[in-house]
């Protein structure tokens, strides 16, 4: 794929100047896509870890147990009060000093990698937020329409499963999409523990070509990109699950 | 279609915050003070050097020097943001389409894009000085920069709450006022946009918290925030491992300290005025 | 009619009143709700419940299907004592059916689904014959073509009816009625009563909590009258409407009437 493009970037670099280095040589294309398979990567698995806490944390909510529920109310207070960037880094160096180190033959790397941290930090953080829009959407659902579905023989569960969560789910998407965007741009922020996702990568670029206007712009691109996706597949998402008759 | 099935129609950020109570703070607060036993528990290994706790002690004028700088930004950039975003919500609702769409393409511009890669392209691209026409140079410095980056992002969400305050007022007011001659500005000011300040304010508030949340990114820029500070003081005091957890420990919770009662505030102003009330 | 039996221990023959009450208390807190209500309903008949509102109809129709527990007395539905802690509470609900004020269909299911819903998830029904029973219940409250539609794009007669259809998928011997068309408007009212009125007709023991009076006394068999969680006076609907005996009941029919 490089040789296609290639020809035309390194024209446009000796007539106007712009630098777009990684589209032209191999090693910066090759560094290129390892940034971009690590945001990519990062985000999908920072994003799911949030979900699958969003629910756990939904379910406690009727737990019976009266300290399960302050816990996960603090741990929501706790990482939504927080700065994100202090989580990473308390997360990476404050815990990830406590963890073990294998050893390699040589040098010792820690069990946990950076890129692992960032995923633990920020799907901690996502998950906060996620757990509060489960919450409320299950809150939405009306009483009455699961007293019909009880009244029709329905266990408790079988009204959970088939009546209460998929309307909750319905009347979630959009707050939650609204918060898988703003992680999938918060996960920017791993820079600081050195992962090298797209920001970590073009700022070496830049560092090494001095072409920074031209690395910034495709930055940039590169986030508007993945949020556009990001947030019109889960418009689709919500289209297709639209209660018919319901209006916006 | 008129239908008893109602979801509430009040957005779900209204009813996100769950129940907030003391109880979170002090929590927090035990949980601090049990890591600091557990930081001095570790550090009893050489009794002539200053444990982790007493070294963040010595150092914590330091470090809340810093954390006073992350509040001027916050509350500089809330003031600019503000204003601009508030001017640029009524361009976006302008009935001339020849500004409405810069207004609407900047708009989403600042929103969709990371805080940290606004901030890396202001860094970077704005000069270190300006030349003044007279022959002077102003030297900007970095600080005053990062608070410019982050006015941008927080300027393009005020815009888009304007909007929608706007837009959520019901078009019998509109109708009535024109009814009374007001014309379209007027009907605004008068009218319409007083309205909107008690739907503006809790998300106004949300934002000014995300946005201090946000500032220590600054700190990459080796701007003598927080954040920077703490780990400069790290450095100095003999970088030793010991110092990581319980230092970013206590920067969580001095955030925590400002911005919880923030939350609360504003979780109890949205109590008291529900949007369609 | 399913010939199962239904209940733990307490064998019901057809000679017993289907649903019975005695001394029904129930509070919400410190608020006393029903201060003792006590009746019988024989099967096949149609109990007409009236009153103003607060004086515990809808809540005494709630407490016949288990769906609020009481605090004392007892009801017992073909047998079965609802009140008792080790209910079972899916048999209950097989033999009774109801049909709320807000319809309350699922808005994520189309019509058929909403039919179709309980006897194969609850019941455990083959679909094939689930499909062709929900079918033929969609024809009788005359909505056949509206199967693939979302209760969203009804009207509220069309959803009430096929609220009716859904509780009757489950082939409930009593009928619950709480208030159903006290959420229309009067266009649509006659339609879902027409419907009520041919399940009566075929034998349905139907209990109504309603403010048609014109349908009550063209339908029922027997008429209540609460008033302050008590039953004030009851009757059969001739005698009823004519000849009031309580200054509370006559007062009460001629403000409606």
């Amino acid at each position: 794929m490089l040789e296609l493009i290639a020809p035309f970037f390194r024209q446009l670099y000796e007539r106007t100047g712009l630098n777009f280095i990684v589209f032209y040589e191999p090693y910066e294309f090759g560094r290129f896509l390892n940034g971009a398979a690590t945001s990519v990567r990062l985000i999908f698995w920072s994003l799911l870890l949030s979900l699958g806490i969003g629910v756990l944390g939904a379910w406690t909510q009727g737990a019976r147990s009266q300290a399960l529920r302050v816990g996960v109310n603090a741990y929501i207070q706790a990482f939504r009060n927080t700065p994100p960037m202090i989580q990473l880094l308390f997360f990476y160096f404050g815990l990830g000093a406590f963890t073990p180190s294998v050893d390699m033959g040589g040098y010792s790397q820690p069990l946990i990698s950076s890129f692992t941290w960032a995923i633990i930090s920020l799907g901690i953080f996502g998950g906060a937020f996620n757990i509060e829009i489960f919450r409320a959407g299950l809150e939405a659902v009306p009483e009455a329409t699961q007293e019909a579905a009880e009244s029709l023989g329905f266990s408790r569960w079988q009204t959970f499963l088939y009546v209460t969560l998929p309307l909750a789910f319905r009347i979630s998407l959009p707050a939650l999409t609204n918060n898988l965007v703003s992680l999938a741009k918060t996960t920017s922020l791993a820079y600081v523990i050195t992962v090298p996702e797209m920001t970590y990568v073009l700022n070496q670029v830049w560092s090494d070509n001095i072409n920074v206007p031209e690395m910034m712009l495709l930055l940039f691109m590169f986030y508007v990109l993945v949020v556009t996706l990001l947030a019109a597949g889960l418009h689709a998402l919500e289209h297709r699950l639209a209660l018919p008759g319901y209006g916006q | 279609m008129v239908s008893p099935f109602r979801i509430d129609k009040s957005p779900i950020e209204a009813r996100l915050s769950s129940l907030l109570s003391w109880r979170h703070g002090v929590c927090l607060v035990l949980g601090c003070l049990a890591s600091m036993a557990v930081a001095w528990g570790q550090s009893r290994v050489n009794p002539a050097v200053p444990s982790a706790l007493a070294t963040l002690v010595i150092w914590l004028p330091f470090i809340l020097k810093g954390f006073a700088l992350n509040l001027v930004i916050s509350f500089l950039a809330m003031a600019l943001a503000t204003l601009l975003g508030i001017g640029l919500g009524l361009i976006q609702i302008s009935l001339h389409a020849v500004v409405r769409a810069p207004a609407r393409f900047i708009t989403h511009l600042f929103r969709n894009s990371p805080w940290l890669v606004i901030l890396f392209v202001v860094m970077l691209i704005i000069p270190v000085e300006i030349r003044v026409p007279t022959g002077g140079k102003i030297p900007i410095p970095d600080w005053i920069k990062a608070t410019l980056a982050f006015t941008l992002p927080v300027m393009g969400n005020i815009s888009e709450i304007v909007r929608g305050a706007v837009l959520s007022i019901p078009t019998g007011q509109w109708e009535s006022a024109e009814g009374l001659a007001f014309t379209r500005s007027q009907t605004l000011r008068w009218i319409i946009l007083p309205q909107c300040v008690r739907r503006i304010i809790p998300p106004w508030m949300n934002w000014y918290a995300l946005l201090t949340l946000s500032t220590p990114i600054a700190s990459i820029f080796s701007i003598h925030e927080a954040v920077a500070n703490a780990q400069g003081a790290m450095e100095a005091a003999g970088a030793r491992p010991e110092f990581l957890f319980p230092f970013y420990l206590f920067l969580l919770c001095l955030f925590f300290a400002y911005i919880y009662p923030i939350a609360v505030w504003t979780r109890n102003l949205e109590r008291k005025y529900p949007v369609g009330s | 009619m399913d010939p199962e039996s239904n209940s733990v221990g307490c064998p019901w023959s057809a000679e017993q009143p289907i649903v019975s009450l005695r001394d029904v208390h129930k509070s919400f807190g410190t608020f006393d709700v029903l201060k003792g209500i006590s009746f019988d309903v024989r099967k096949g008949e149609v109990i007409c419940i009236i009153g103003p509102s607060g004086s515990g109809k809808s809540t005494l129709i709630r407490c016949i299907n288990a769906l609020t527990p009481i605090q004392r007395g007892s009801i017992t539905v073909e047998g079965q004592e609802v009140n008792d802690p080790k209910l079972d509470k899916l048999s209950l609900r097989r033999k009774v059916g109801i049909v709320f004020q807000q319809y309350n269909l699922f808005p994520h299911k189309t019509t058929l689904e909403n039919v179709m819903m309980a006897p194969l998830k609850v019941l455990r029904e083959p679909k094939e014959e689930v499909e062709r029973r929900a079918r033929a219940l969609i024809a009788k409250v005359r909505l056949t073509g509206k199967e693939d539609v979302y209760p969203g794009q009804l009207s509220g007669g069309q959803q009430q009816r096929v609220a009716i259809a859904r509780s009757l998928a489950m082939r409930p011997n009593v009928m619950l009625f709480d208030e159903v068309t006290a959420a229309l408007d009067p266009e649509t009212i006659k339609e879902v009563l027409a419907t009520i009125k041919e399940l009566a007709t075929e034998g349905m023991t139907c209990i109504l909590v309603t403010h048609e009076m014109g349908f009550a006394r063209e339908v029922a068999d027997h008429v209540y009258f609460t008033d302050g969680g008590v039953i004030v006076e009851h009757g059969s609907a001739s005698q009823f409407f004519t000849n009031a005996s309580d200054p509370r009941t006559r007062q009460f029919l001629s403000q409606i009437l």
